[in-house]
């Protein structure tokens, strides 16, 4: 199978009956694949005028509480930044799906990316944060698009598939499980004014048409959901907390694979530079080489470096100039070496074997 | 029931200026929604941004205010993922026809279940005064301080061509017709469009010889004419006066729609 076409599917399993979309190379296999399930199984499928369209067509199914989603690559995701800014704001669930390509403007269409990173992290504007996953083959183009669904209407938050063109369109075999883990979204207590927060501070969700009279608004609103946005108070108490409700759950969002935590030199993947280091470490079987690969990217998982204790260099081999290498060195004391390589050639073997031969 | 019992009591007052047409339309709005028998919760109000897009935050059912323009895409999402909602979209002439007109003609096109009733201040009014693509050539704003040399927007027309089921004009005068031709397009399926004239006073009329609110008023009376008369004057090869304001119902018609309730 595809892996737009998992994404897809990954999609269908989770529950999604609502997809808003707009045609882009190299993410249109995940519409397409939409518009001829979807109909067949009760849900909506429309092509929408233009990606701003598409995710603002996807808040508004989601506020009748349909798992909702879009597909795009760098351009639509360009589009989408102002809705995105929007759904933040009102905390609607949703999955996008980017499938890089080479940017900026209309770029390189067919080949692969990952230079939307620092976009998907903060390209609407004002302060916020979001849930990003990588998926790194075929598989997990299926298992991340479930779990964004579970995490997006867990946090009330946009969450992100970053997928790349390779792995989009890499065709590998899968397993499609019977059923996957659901988490609903939980429910607004009638009653209780619609953005006030429990504890772990993420209000309950009051659906459109069961009754509760909600206003959401894209401007500053206080806990019943009216507009004040004058009151510097109430906007840095309401930004703060949604920008907390995802950050302060970081290391439980945080998913990771290890492999050779004794490791010295140690590479750090997301997506398909990830396959490339598993070929380095399977021609090179030396426990001194190790490999992190985030498979959530935002909130960025910190934790995880600290899985390689030994670690003197942490190598970052990217489709960009460096954009994670950047976050990472954040948080480490240690070298971080980005290794980019973009314009849609993926890094060979022979060159990450070189680059980890200075450090040996 | 009636028209007040829509309105969210503790949101008054309004943000509205003193003299502006937009509250007459929210009242003629609530009451045609009113006679429908509409159950509040099934019903949704949906807004972008300008004074108009304010109007939702001032009913008690669930409501949206959106981004800029934007307001019938995400309306189109409300509907097609649930039809028995009846969605009512509050915009204006910047919001529809300027940052949103790629949205306006799709979702004419495509017909879909919506009732959109436009404000027509002809006016950025929540920003200060700025043209807009229905301010009259010659009329001065902030941005047109030499009077506006830009042809105007005819949205009824743009929305007649586009394909929507029903298109009507009113203006805040002409509240009973308003009131009326709004309720009709309710209860059309497919797309309904209502466009209501306003007066602003405060970036509007007092920068274009409007001196008193009822002075703009009065304008939309004198200078109103059926739809039905301009057609005749047409036919007899009689002139339309230049300054005429079209009003009444433009179309009534049954192009296959999108988002029905089943």
């Amino acid at each position: 199978m595809q892996g737009n076409t998992a994404c897809a599917e990954g999609a269908l399993a989770a529950g999604c009956r609502f997809f808003g979309g707009y045609p882009i190379t190299p993410s249109t296999e995940v519409a397409e694949h939409m518009a001829a399930k979807l109909p067949k199984i009760g849900g909506v499928f429309i092509q929408m005028e233009d990606e701003i369209a598409g995710i603002a067509s996807v808040i508004g199914a989601s506020w009748t509480g349909a798992r909702a989603m879009t597909a795009t690559s760098g351009p639509g995701f360009s589009l989408m930044m102002e809705n995105i800014g929007f759904a933040v704001m009102t905390e609607t669930p949703c999955v996008l799906v980017n499938i890089q390509r080479g940017g900026p403007s209309t770029g390189q269409p067919t080949m692969s990316a990952q230079a939307d990173m620092l976009q998907c992290r903060f390209g609407s504007h004002g302060d916020y944060s979001i849930i990003a996953l990588s998926p790194a083959s075929v598989q997990e183009m299926f298992e991340l698009t479930v779990h964004a669904f579970n995490l997006a209407d867990r946090f009330r938050v946009p969450t992100f598939l970053m997928a790349d063109e390779i792995i989009g369109h890499m065709r590998e075999r899968i397993e499609i499980p019977d059923s996957v883990p659901r988490e609903e979204r939980k429910p607004l207590t009638k009653g209780t004014p619609p953005f006030r927060a429990d504890e772990d501070m993420i209000p309950g969700f009051p659906q459109f048409g069961k009754g509760y009279g909600v206003h959401v608004t894209g401007l500053t609103h206080d806990e019943r959901g009216y507009p004040c946005a004058t009151s510097p108070s109430l906007h840095e108490d309401l930004v703060k907390r949604l920008v907390e409700k995802v950050e302060s759950a970081r290391h439980e969002i945080a998913d990771y694979r290890v492999t050779n935590p004794d490791a010295e030199v140690v590479f750090i993947t997301y997506g398909s530079p990830a396959r490339t280091v598993a070929q380095v470490l399977h021609d090179n079987p030396d426990k001194r080489i190790g490999h992190l690969r985030f498979r959530v990217v935002w909130p960025f998982p910190e934790k995880a470096l600290d899985e390689f204790p030994d670690a003197k260099v942490f190598l970052v081999p990217e489709q960009n100039l460096g954009q994670m290498a950047r976050e990472i060195e954040r948080h480490t004391c240690i070298p971080v070496v980005p290794l980019p390589r973009f314009g849609g050639a993926l890094h060979t073997p022979a060159e990450l074997e070189k680059a980890m031969e200075a450090w040996r | 029931m009636t028209y007040s019992d829509w309105l969210r009591a503790d949101r008054l007052p309004h943000i509205y200026c003193a003299g502006c047409g937009n509250g007459t339309v929210i009242n003629c709005t609530l009451n045609a929604v009113d006679r429908m028998g509409w159950k509040k919760e099934e019903t949704v109000f949906v807004s972008g941004i300008g004074c108009s897009s304010r109007a939702p935050g001032y009913i008690v059912t669930d409501s949206l205010h959106t981004t800029h323009g934007r307001a019938l895409a995400f309306a189109t999402g409300i509907k097609m993922a649930n039809p028995d909602l009846h969605v009512v979209v509050f915009t204006g002439d910047g919001d529809l026809a300027a940052i949103g007109g790629n949205h306006f003609i799709h979702s004419c096109r495509r017909n879909i279940d919506l009732t959109v009733v436009c404000m027509n201040n002809q006016i950025y009014g929540m920003t200060g005064g700025q043209g807009s693509p229905t301010t009259p050539r010659g009329a001065l704003s902030t941005t047109t301080p030499y009077g506006s040399q830009e042809p105007a927007f005819d949205l009824c027309e743009l929305a007649t061509a586009a394909g929507a089921n029903f298109v009507s004009r009113w203006t805040s005068y002409h509240v009973k017709e308003l009131t009326r031709s709004i309720h009709q397009g309710l209860g059309v399926p497919g797309f309904s469009f209502i466009e209501a004239l306003v007066q602003c006073p405060t970036n509007y009329g007092r920068r274009n010889k409007f001196r008193q609110v009822m002075d703009q008023v009065e304008y939309f009376k004198t200078h109103g004419i059926l739809v039905q008369k301009a057609h005749r004057l047409r036919d007899e090869g009689l002139p339309i006066p230049p300054d005429a304001i079209l009003l009444g119902d433009m179309v009534m018609r049954d192009r296959p729609a999108m988002g029905v309730k089943r």
